[in-house]
């Protein structure tokens, strides 16, 4: 398992895979929100939480489809299959190796695109805090819609209409928690939530994406 | 003698088209009687005029709208777990039939919410629910139609509605949380004595009825085209094949 994971960091941040597309979609999405609702600091500032949490969330969307597709071109899955481990525990490693190249970084930046769209000093940490409690969620689910669509060719509409979705309740509680956070509110009752629908995710995804990827393979 | 029988395609497609002229008609003439009762035979509500008589299309079809995914989730787990394909099929049929019922429910939410709430649309969690169920509705319908393959489709299919159903129902209580509503409470549950007064129940029932009848028949009718293209295309492959 351990092999696994080394080998999908290695292959998605050497040439060619990808890494850092997520976070260079990311600035782009945020620089590109002032043109559209005008430079004023007040407007930005009471946007920022949930334009974050949007904006991360679309990037961990455009980089799902590489989890699984190549390794399916390839024939690395099938080879994945009858290897001895159990494929809910590909699956599992399949999302952590995205959340490792896609959610860590989206975190790990949003704090510094927080200070381009005026975000409130509270805000800060929740912003954060809610981004790393959540996007695993976000890495969860996206391999089960793309275990679901990688038999399809060009899936990646697809995938967008059936994970977004699967998105909501993850979206609704995580900017809730930066929201809240950003205003001085109470963020505790969010912010368990959210943990709590993080650790089902994990529990109960990994099941799904292997389910989907054996039907996938057939 | 059990249900299961009903799971050979043969008898599904001997006993359904039996039915299906009566439950047709059945359906007809309980969703015009309801209608029609429920238009011409009801008073105008004190506050909210004749406008509130959109209800008897409104409420039918948004419980419609939620039970029919109930029924995908049911026939899904039957396809799990039972392999029959009549059932797969009946899920496949149902989409559409759910995601049209979610529109109706959406619109005539629309018209009743324009001149009572003054708002074509509101961010409350009812109305935010009912779009999203919407959106599971037409993800689930793309995934039908993008494989090939029937069997692979159904098994994908099913396992997207097992999941959805999850997240569907995290996704209400989500937004019960997000924001409180505008939305008037449950008009018809179980648990209470009387839901509204009986003048306006009866035909509330009636309509209600129609349209769980207009369900079954349009299911059945969708589920008996698919069989049908089903032999089609196994005939057409034989014919190639010889």
């Amino acid at each position: 398992m351990r092999a696994l994971l080394v080998r999908d960091l290695s292959l998605s941040v050497r040439a060619g895979g990808g890494f850092g597309l997520a976070l260079a979609f990311f600035l782009i999405v945020i620089a590109l929100v002032p043109f559209a609702v005008g430079p004023a600091t007040t407007t930005l500032s009471l946007i920022a939480p949930g334009i974050l949490w949007l904006g991360a969330l679309l990037a961990c969307l455009l980089s799902l489809d590489r989890i699984l597709a190549l390794d399916w071109e390839d024939g690395s899955l099938d080879l994945l299959a009858t290897a001895p481990i159990p494929m809910e525990g590909v699956a599992a490693i399949k999302a952590l190796a995205h959340w490792v190249t896609t959610g860590l970084p989206l975190t790990l930046a949003a704090p510094g695109l927080g200070v381009l769209l005026n975000l409130a000093p509270e805000g800060f940490l929740w912003l954060t805090l809610s981004l790393a409690v959540g996007t695993p969620a976000l890495s969860a689910i996206g391999t089960f819609g793309a275990a679901l669509t990688v038999g399809v060719r060009r899936g990646g509409l697809l995938l967008s209409l059936i994970v977004l979705p699967l998105y909501v309740p993850v979206l609704i509680l995580g900017s809730e928690v930066a929201r809240r956070g950003a205003a001085g509110m109470e963020t505790e009752t969010a912010l368990a939530l959210l943990g709590a629908l993080t650790l089902g995710s994990l529990a109960a995804m990994p099941f799904a994406a292997a389910a989907a990827i054996r039907i996938n393979l057939r | 003698m059990s249900l299961w029988e009903y799971a050979n395609p043969r008898r599904f497609m001997a006993a359904s088209g039996a039915v299906l002229p009566w439950i047709s008609g059945l359906a007809a003439v309980l969703v015009a009687l309801g209608l029609a009762w429920g238009f011409f035979g009801t008073p105008d509500d004190y506050r909210q005029g004749s406008t509130v008589k959109i209800f008897y299309l409104h409420v039918p079809a948004a419980m419609i709208a939620i039970n029919a995914w109930l029924m995908m989730l049911v026939a899904s787990l039957i396809w799990l777990i039972r392999r029959h394909h009549v059932s797969a099929l009946a899920a496949k049929a149902a989409a559409p039939v759910g995601l049209t019922m979610t529109l109706v429910t959406l619109v005539t939410g629309a018209i009743w919410g324009q001149p009572m709430w003054g708002t074509w649309w509101e961010w409350d969690p009812r109305l935010t629910s009912f779009l999203i169920l919407g959106l599971f509705y037409l993800g689930y319908l793309a995934l039908w139609e993008a494989i090939d393959d029937p069997d692979a489709a159904a098994d994908l299919t099913s396992v997207l509605c097992l999941v959805g159903s999850v997240f569907a129902i995290l996704s209400r209580y989500a937004l019960v949380f997000w924001n409180q509503g505008l939305h008037q409470g449950a008009s018809l549950s179980l648990d209470k004595e009387q839901n509204v007064a009986d003048v306006f129940w009866w035909p509330a029932m009636v309509t209600l009825a129609g349209f769980v009848c207009l369900f079954v028949a349009l299911v059945l009718l969708r589920t008996r085209t698919e069989i049908r293209a089903r032999r089609l295309k196994a005939v057409v492959a034989r014919a190639r094949m010889s």
